[in-house]
């Protein structure tokens, strides 16, 4: 209880500790979460992605700096890779938002993305209510690159910014991965360099917006040229801010929101689910040995997953040691 | 063809039969271990050969001093006119402090001076911003004002020593500092002569001693070799460094390619954005390398950098002035080779390394002291190290005859391997759009994280040795009395810019800031503005304070 | 239910570029399976306990080449006193005289690594010290 109030009341050490027992999976921390989650849910959600390299980092940045102008206060939540080899990470993202370092509004956290499990959209989760529960006004998430785990993630978001680049070849990318449908707003970032046209007609005419219904949200491409022209800099990504706002209010008014937050909640329990009855196996199956069993047995063709799968299913439903 | 088909041929009939005595040997006396490389990690050969140098051509790759490709120096007469310049980089505390150590140095024989200052004056802070905590004074001079930098100067001949200076982001300030100096003093601009550092780039891959992004700081240099191809002959206006890359853990090859590739971005940028003519500034463009502990690699090095610059010159910017073609350089041994570990040894590495430049041809050369991965140098130590310069001058021989080491098989092998390997990167940076493009994309920044990683890690497994660190490692202490720089100087220094804050004419200040932020504006040569406004005595902070304000700043982007 | 994360910072405050080590220190970090976080050069105190405090890490590593030390270190662990974080580790490293190892110790830095530290060193002093932190 002293906990749910101390981060209520915006305390940045008991914030930080829990979305650091929640990610490492401390047994005291699910039901902390459990009592703030009735104080989460009213914080406006952004997600940032794009390919490595294309300056979210640097665009978060921008933004925190815009909403900061209107006195909101902003989370981030920044994430990055996680070895595969040490299980290590370098989290470096919060270099480039340095200058909100001190700033008492703003509140920095950096994720790694750890597990192969695919637990990473919970634990972003996690986070995202841990701040939302501070009272941060804005969050702003921004995911490592783009595929399938951001997309995962960016389900948390009520509206989806997607950052690509000129000459990165990120529009085919983007495409594949099926971002192109969940974009809220595009940044056409480092727009100075040659190319920036071209992706602008592409974009164009791959959103081919002719056919929506007058009252439908057209995604809006804004171009962000050098960071180090200050002037122009500042005032192409206050018009990305503008576009995010704008965003937001047709969300509202549109009752779109409600929509989003449906997919947010529903994504939440695919996650809790996830964490709660697949994991539990998966981690049971792989201390006993079990899972290398069924592998190789499946491999050599003695068994086929989908039996297998059904066997086990069955086994621990039943049972009900998945907790 | 360099060597006859005879002789290649009885040079291969020679070779194959010693092979055949090597693997007989390595039955019974196995080599010490697998590899055998240079401190950048090059694999070298057991032997080389004639065979190595089968595509040379004598004319056209080695040819004599003072001729093309300047592979052997640029001076026709080596070392037997003039030794290099002895140019130790000092500076600790006050002006007055660093001017008493230059007076020592200049009796003890040094031909040159060389500025060391402290952070706050390079990173463009005065002495009392809350930036500035601990650091005035600590690794070099503080200067804020006209009046620190005269007394830095006191009785310092400015038209018979040259002096260079160590000085990046505020450069167009603490020069316009020794312009107005020298002008204060009754020289002419025309007869001073020295160097600023000036090097942007190599701060924003390597040694992060930066203010403004890229271009506005680019934009600063070429002001300053406008105006000294104009007004101040005698100056280098900028050195083109390799020194902080190698430091920072690069290769010799990446040294030498980022190092020239730099070069070649400066040369583009200044005749696109001031339309001079090539020769008109390339001459005074002089270039800062390392010298490691690896003897061979650097000799090889350094001359393999003249001889791309020659070429780079020539093909790339069609420079017709021979001095346009020749690459000057300072050379500085490499504090990162020294150990805290019984330091005296550090004496016998910076010896080594001295030898290197000097016999790749150095024109001018800092000796590290033996204390100075301990603190600041002492005088004592200051002194041992400029000897090791004499020593070899005067001594040993080095000086006798021209890049003695010519025509080895092995040197001129490894220089020809250094130099395409430094093409490859050159040409790759081209590819991805120039420096700018390429430090962007964290490209060098990169390279040389890696190769500074593998370099550590090959010491934590031994397969590189560092001698009293991890090889013959002793408990003894080796104690060097330890140079202190005492608090008191910075509080001292910030009394003494208050003051002069107080005193100075705070219109004129005024007015100067104003007209150098109209000057960033417009795109006008700051220079002469500089000049005025430290003559009004604004403070270094307060100009660079108007660049931060025009271009922006420039945050570490925090590659690893 | 898995073991604990080691978080560390790895952090350059003052005015010094010479973040070769504190480079190589980051990877190694990542290397031995620890979540590091690199904020690159020229940090405040200030922000580098802000930064500390909001990722929640078990360590700052200072890294300081310019002398600045005996003032920047300090003021880092003071700052985290301030913050009621005095369970945050703090060790330094950098071009630091044995002469002041008393004084930062006194200070409460924890730990010091000289130029010739191995990496593997660093780490196992991290491994040994920081384990059952909660």
């Amino acid at each position: 209880m002293e906990t749910t109030k101390k981060i209520c009341a915006g305390d940045v050490r008991s914030a930080s500790r829990l979305i650091r027992d929640l990610e490492d999976k401390l047994p005291q921390a699910r039901p902390r979460l459990k009592q703030l989650f009735p104080h989460t849910g009213k914080s406006f959600i952004i997600g940032i992605t794009g390919a490595p390299g294309a300056g979210k980092s640097t665009l978060t940045d921008a933004l925190i700096s815009e909403f900061r102008k209107q006195k909101r206060t902003v989370g981030v939540l920044a994430v990055d890779p996680t070895s595969p080899f040490s299980g290590g990470a370098i989290l470096g993202d919060r270099v480039r938002m340095l200058r909100h370092a001190e700033d008492e509004g703003v509140f920095i956290r950096s994720l790694a993305t750890r597990g192969a499990l695919g637990g990473l959209s919970q634990a972003a989760g996690d986070a995202i209510h841990v701040m939302e529960a501070m009272g941060k006004d804005v969050v702003i998430v921004e995911t490592v690159g783009i595929g399938q785990q951001e997309l995962d993630i960016i389900h948390h978001a009520h509206s989806v910014i997607v950052v690509l680049v000129p000459g990165m070849g990120d529009e085919i990318q983007t495409m594949k991965a099926g971002i192109m449908e969940i974009a809220d707003v595009f940044a056409i970032n480092k727009a100075d360099r040659p190319g920036a046209k071209q992706l602008q007609t592409e974009l164009a005419s791959l959103l081919n917006t002719s056919a929506l219904p007058p009252s439908a949200w057209r995604a809006p491409v804004v171009s962000i040229g050098n960071l180090y022209e200050p002037a122009g800099f500042a005032e192409q990504t206050a018009e990305l801010a503008q576009k995010i706002s704008e965003h937001h209010a047709h969300l509202l008014i549109s009752g779109q929101l409600a929509l989003r937050m449906e997919r947010k909640a529903l994504m939440e329990i695919t996650d809790a689910l996830k964490a709660c009855i697949l994991e539990p196996v998966l981690n049971k199956l792989i201390a006993s040995g079990e899972l290398k069993n069924i592998t190789q047995r499946v491999k050599n063709r003695e068994a086929d997953p989908y039996t297998e799968a059904e066997t086990i299913a069955r086994r621990f439903l039943k049972s009900g040691e998945i907790s | 063809m360099y060597f006859s088909d005879e002789t290649q041929k009885k040079s291969r009939e020679l070779t194959e039969k010693w092979q055949h005595d090597v693997q007989e040997t390595l039955k019974s006396n196995p080599d010490q271990k697998e590899r055998f490389t240079t401190v950048s990690d090059l694999d070298i050969k057991r032997l080389y050969t004639p065979e190595d140098l089968t595509d040379m051509d004598f004319a056209r790759d080695i040819s004599v001093p003072g001729e093309f490709p300047y592979l052997r120096g640029n001076q026709v007469t080596g070392y037997r006119g003039r030794h290099w310049t002895f140019r130790m980089f000092a500076g600790m505390g006050s002006a007055q402090d660093t001017n008493a150590r230059w007076h020592m140095l200049l009796r003890e024989g040094q031909t040159g001076l060389s500025t060391a200052f402290d952070f706050p004056t390079l990173m463009g802070y005065d002495s009392d911003s809350s930036r500035c905590l601990g650091e005035v004074g600590k690794c070099g001079v503080a200067i804020d004002t006209l009046e620190d930098f005269l007394a830095l100067i006191d009785h310092i001949p400015l038209d018979q020593v040259t002096t260079s200076m160590t000085i990046n982001p505020p450069a167009t300030v603490l020069w316009a500092m020794y312009c107005a100096a020298a002008d204060i003093k009754g020289v002419p601009l025309a007869k001073i002569g020295g160097t600023i550092q000036n090097d942007m780039l190599k701060e924003f891959i390597a040694q992060k001693t930066f203010m403004c992004p890229p271009e506005p700081s680019i934009k600063l240099i070429s002001d300053t070799v406008e105006f000294g191809a104009q007004y101040v002959p005698r100056w280098n206006t900028i050195s083109i460094s390799g020194y902080h890359i190698r430091e920072a853990g690069a290769t010799a090859v990446q040294e030498l390619a980022f190092t020239l590739r730099d070069g070649i971005e400066y040369v583009e940028d200044i005749i696109r954005r001031k339309k001079m003519d090539v020769d008109d500034f390339a001459p005074r463009l002089s270039f800062f390398f390392n010298s490691h502990i690896d003897l061979f690699e650097e000799i090889c090095k350094l001359r393999a950098a003249r001889r791309i610059w020659a070429k780079v010159m020539r093909d790339r910017f069609g420079a017709k002035d021979p001095r346009s073609l020749w690459m000057r350089f300072h050379v500085q041994t490499a504090g990162c080779s020294l150990t805290a570990q019984q330091p005296y040894n550090n004496v016998v590495r910076t010896t080594i390394e001295a030898l290197a430049a000097v016999l790749g041809g150095t024109q001018s050369l800092h000796t590290n002291s033996l204390d100075e991965v301990l603190c600041l140098p002492s005088e004592q130590a200051v002194e041992i190290a400029l000897r090791t310069q004499q020593i070899l001058a005067e001594e040993t021989g080095v000086v006798n005859t021209i890049d003695p080491l010519a025509g080895s098989y092995f040197i001129e092998s490894l220089t020809n391997e250094i130099e395409e390997k430094a093409w490859e990167y050159i040409e790759k940076i081209d590819a991805m759009g120039g420096m700018i493009a390429a430090i962007e994309k964290g490209f060098p920044q990169m390279e040389i994280a890696d190769a500074a990683y593998k370099f550590q890690r090959q010491l934590e497994s031994r397969e590189k040795i560092m001698v009293g660190v991890n090889k013959y490692v002793t408990e003894a202490q080796h104690a060097v009395p330890l140079v202190e720089i005492d608090e008191k100087t910075g509080e001292e220094q910030i009394r003494r810019l208050r003051e002069v804050r107080r005193k100075r004419d705070h219109r004129a200040v005024k007015q100067s800031l104003t007209d150098i932020r109209t000057a960033c504006k417009t795109g006008a040569n700051v220079m002469p503005y500089c000049i005025s406004a430290v003559k009004n005595l604004a403070t270094q902070q307060e100009i660079c304070d108007v660049y931060r304000e025009v271009y922006g700043e420039y945050r570490d982007p925090g590659i690893y | 239910m898995s073991a604990r994360k080691i978080r560390v910072m790895v952090a350059k405050p003052g005015l010094d570029g010479h973040d070769r080590g504190a480079r190589i220190l980051a990877r190694c970090f990542r290397d031995a399976g620890f979540e590091v976080i690199y904020t690159g050069c020229h940090q405040t105190p200030e922000q580098v306990v802000a930064a500390a405090i909001q990722e929640d890490v078990d360590l700052v590593g200072l890294s300081c080449l310019s002398g600045a030390h005996r003032v920047l270190f300090p003021r880092v662990v003071d700052l985290l006193r301030e913050k009621n974080a005095s369970d945050i580790t703090v060790i330094g490293g950098g071009i630091i005289p044995e002469q002041d190892f008393q004084m930062l110790y006194d200070a409460g830095i924890k730990a010091i690594f000289t130029p010739g530290a191995s990496l593997d060193s660093i780490v196992d002093w991290i491994r040994t010290n920081i384990q059952g932190r909660d």
